[in-house]
């Protein structure tokens, strides 16, 4: 544990992915094979099965330490963190122990096998020989989500480095379900996989912001313009007769998205595809926050296939019948795809994006106001005669993006921050105004400065009516300027909205809680744009 | 009903037999000080009283003030009270104030901390009936490892640093926290290098006889390659400006008791956290109450009602200072902790 214990310090000290990969890299170099697998487990989202609830966890932490459960449960929204919060409040170790990761991790496997009052005992025993940063990762593997500043992309880079393999290779090996249990160090990453090469996708070619006038890009002719759609750009590979997906942070989707194994049926061997992975209703895009659920889900149940299914926005084609297509300019390749794909019938996955015919820059400004109709984020510029280049490049590829919506509203609940904001107040409840009362429809917690941070923290201190828990609803006085690049009907919600990336665009110093906006304000704008 | 001994107004901590305030936050007649800290000592009140070891600090804050002095111990009549100032260990010259009224007696700690640190005078307990604690810390999950460790952790890094060809950058209070740093370090390692605020406090505080070890203030005219493998020691708002960036390749660390939580320590972005606080750490706050031998306790600064209500639990009469009585800059500044955490 020790290592792994460094290796995570090592991790946590660093913003900088280099330094980051360097000390994945040189764990890889040192770490016993079963040590190295728990590792990439961890890493890319698999745990062990917990054997203990977090319930019982906080019980017998309070226990240990000595304080009442109420204390605990009162100093974990302050730290921020249940698996440190634990670490922290413990006491001391009474001695001290080398094993290994695996070998903490075997403890935790067995504890399904024991009663109660045995699984206690052995946490007892883990804790009183682990030192706080151990204690830390080990309460970790029992809460899970080991979110801590590693990818799994990044893991796989420092592997690559490690064991001398193509990434790409790599991340193909690391699909899938495997676990620990079920495989070595040796099978999963060692031994040839010869479907790898195949799985492998072009690096992306991203834009930048447009900032400046469109005219100064020259004649329009120049440029074809397509929707920028709302949802998950993706690469979707067809070779060897069968299919990968890629997400545009080149992770491996394929599983997620069972959508495109269909693909093969439609589509000639050899196919690389560049475009937006949307819900789709047979006619348009569901909005993306039909796509939500199934981001983060490596196994969808029946009913979201059902209730939200995918289609490809195809933007670009890379590789057509096994040749490299980026170096054919983008008006040239747009002809093949087309052809492609418009005789495709209506149940295929995947489907061209159109290109907007624009007479001259004035007609397609006009265009893009319509894009939140459209359920677009705005519109793609491209030049037509440009090859497909590779990472964000300036000149050819541009993002004209419409301006976020914005509200004014009161704040009237604040809560302290999590992790790294911890002594701040940085949660906040919005209302708007229905009648006399004020209606909560949103909470945002980015946008301002660290000073505005402070000055409202020290103003919620002094102005709290009442508390919920952590919670405090304040005096409504503060109008703060809401930005949301989106807005959706959610019987959900008391507001019967959502709004989509809302932060805090500025502090509105100049208004009074009387002039804030309206319920109905919002609900104007969920009839235009929802 | 007799008249409490203290009882919390809007100014401040208020003692109606003697008619003077402690630590009063809007200006008053009469104030008596328990240390320079800006969220203790304010400006604009008519008399002060400290002790003669703080008080050398509060001039240099506050210039021209009309102030007494007293030594820790020494027994001054007020009124119908009287007071003394006893060690709190938080800084040097700070000061708990013991109020005794008709035999009842009642003290107000001010900052404290409970370790010797072997620079300020160190805590000392003083029996009372009721003690009005701060609580900065008052959760379980704040406690400090003895000072040795942290300074041998100090020391390793710059250590490290120097070796490899990089500078170390230290952010700590300029008043009070830097000078327990620069006191607590292994000065042999390499030269020190000091921030114009932090200097000032190290020359009133060696005027007055404090052992700090050699520093050389960072001016315009200074070359930092001068000083291959120096630790500077600066206030944190200096770290990562444009006034960092003249020392060339560096690492940088903040100390502070904050430090101890992962998620504030990734929030300020530096390459190392340590530990180092002035104030009490939660065992403590509890060591320093127990031995007041108080029933009654009134908690004021940080984490005031989850501290009272443990304390209740334990079978004291714990009150929570009113809040908008309780000003808590240090607690809730811009930067958490930055100030004397
Ligand atoms: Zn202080
Ligand atoms: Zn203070």
């Amino acid at each position: 544990m020790k290592e792994f214990a460094a290796l995570f310090t090592a991790i946590d000290q660093t913003t900088k992915t280099t330094l980051k990969t360097k000390a994945l890299a040189a764990f890889f170099e040192i770490a016993s094979d079963p040590d190295k697998l728990w590792c990439i487990a961890l890493f890319s989202g698999r745990r062990p099965k917990r054997a203990v609830t977090t319930t019982q966890l906080r019980a017998w932490a309070a226990e240990q330490a000595g304080v009442p459960l109420w204390l605990l449960e009162d100093s974990y929204p302050i730290v921020g963190d249940l698996a440190e919060t634990i670490a922290l409040i413990l006491p001391p170790a009474s001695r001290q122990s080398d094993l290994s990761l695996t070998h903490w991790i075997e403890i935790l496997r067995g504890l399904h096998d024991v009663d109660e009052e045995t699984r206690k005992e052995q946490i007892f025993d883990a804790w009183d020989q682990l030192d706080p940063t151990e204690r830390f990762l080990f309460n970790k593997l029992i809460t899970g989500g080991f979110r801590i500043g590693v990818s799994q992309k990044l893991m796989t880079r420092a592997l690559a480095q490690a064991t001398q393999q193509d990434e790409a290779v790599l991340a193909h090996k690391l699909m899938g379900g495997w676990t620990p249990e079920t495989t070595t160090y040796h099978d999963l990453i060692e031994a040839d996989d010869a479907s790898a090469d195949e799985s492998r996708p072009y690096p992306f070619y991203l834009a930048y912001q447009l900032e400046g006038d469109v005219a100064e890009l020259g004649s329009h002719k120049d440029w074809q313009a397509e929707w920028k759609w709302d949802g998950i750009r993706g690469q979707l590979i067809l070779r060897g007769g069968s299919h990968h997906l890629w997400s545009r942070g080149e992770e491996l989707i394929t599983d997620r998205f069972p959508e495109f194994a269909r693909a093969v049926d439609f589509l000639p061997d050899g196919t690389v595809l560049d475009g937006e992975i949307v819900t789709w209703d047979g006619q348009q895009p569901m909005g993306f926050s039909t796509l939500q659920p199934r981001i983060g889900r490596k196994i969808v149940p029946k009913k979201l296939l059902r209730d939200a299914p995918v289609i490809m926005l195809v933007y670009d084609l890379l590789e057509h019948r096994g040749q490299d297509m980026r170096p054919v300019p983008l008006g040239d390749r747009r002809k093949v795809f087309e052809t492609l794909l418009t005789t495709l019938p209506d149940d295929a996955p995947v489907r061209p994006s159109p290109a907007i015919r624009f007479d001259d820059w004035k007609m397609l400004a006009d265009v893009r106001s319509q894009a939140r109709e459209e359920k677009a984020e705005g519109i793609m510029l491209k030049r037509l005669d440009a090859p497909y280049k590779s990472g964000r490049k300036k000149g050819d590829w541009w993002k004209w993006k419409l301006d976020p919506l914005t509200i004014d509203a009161v704040m009237i609940y604040a809560q302290q921050g999590h992790g790294r904001r911890a002594t701040l107040f940085t949660d906040y409840t919005f209302a708007v105004w229905n009648g006399n009362d004020l209606v909560p429809f949103t909470k945002a917690y980015s946008g301002l400065t660290d000073a505005e941070f402070g000055q409202i923290t020290a103003w919620v201190r002094k102005n709290t009516l009442q508390r919920f828990g952590p919670v405090r609803q304040v005096r409504p006085e503060h109008v703060f300027e809401i930005a949301f690049e989106g807005i959706q009907a959610s019987p959900r919600h008391k507001s019967g909205i959502a709004l989509r990336f809302p932060r805090m665009a500025r502090w509105r110093h100049d208004k009074s809680a009387q002039e804030a906006n309206t319920l109905d304000d919002l609900k104007v704008m969920l009839d235009q744009y929802g | 009903m007799t008249e409490p001994v203290l009882s919390f107004t809007d100014r401040g901590i208020y003692c109606a037999a003697g008619d003077f305030y402690i630590d009063p936050w809007r200006p008053v007649d009469r104030a008596l000080i328990t240390h320079g800290h800006a969220d203790h000592a304010r400006p604009g009140h008519a008399r002060y009283l400290s002790t003669s070891a703080a008080l050398p600090v509060m001039k240099h804050r506050l210039g021209d003030i009309r102030s007494e002095a007293v030594e820790f111990g020494e027994t001054r009549r007020i009124g119908d009270a009287s007071v003394s100032f006893h060690p709190a260990g938080h800084l040097p010259g700070s000061a708990q104030i013991r109020v005794e009224v008709g035999g009842e007696v009642w003290v107000a700690s001010g900052d404290y901390k409970t370790e010797p640190d072997g620079f300020c005078e160190p805590f000392e307990p003083v029996p009372c009936h009721a003690f009005i604690t701060e609580c900065t810390f008052g959760l379980p999950v704040f406690n400090w490892a003895a000072q040795k460790t942290v300074a041998n952790e100090i020391n390793a890094w710059w250590a490290q640093n120097a070796a490899s060809g990089r500078a170390s950058i230290l952010g700590a209070y300029s008043l009070g926290k830097a000078q327990r740093l620069l006191h607590m370090i292994d000065s042999g390692i390499g030269p020190i290098l000091t921030h114009g605020a932090v200097e000032a406090t190290n020359v009133v505080l060696r005027a007055q006889g404090y052992n700090l070890p050699e520093t050389v203030q960072v001016t315009a005219e200074l070359d930092p390659k001068d000083y291959p493998g120096a630790l500077i020691v600066a206030p944190p708002s200096a770290l990562g400006s444009k006034w960092a960036s003249r020392f060339g390749p560096s690492s940088s660390a903040f100390a502070s008791g904050w430090m101890r939580l992962r998620g504030v320590r990734r929030r300020r972005a530096m390459d190392r956290g340590f530990v180092v606080s002035d104030h009490a750490d939660w065992r403590g706050l509890l060591t320093a109450i127990k031995e007041t031998g108080a029933d009654r306790i009134f908690t004021t600064h940080g984490y005031t009602e989850i501290f009272a209500r443990y304390l209740s639990e334990k079978g004291y009469d714990a009150t929570v200072v009113p809040t908008e009585f309780g000003s808590m800059e240090e607690e809730t500044g811009e930067e958490p902790g930055a100030q004397n955490g």
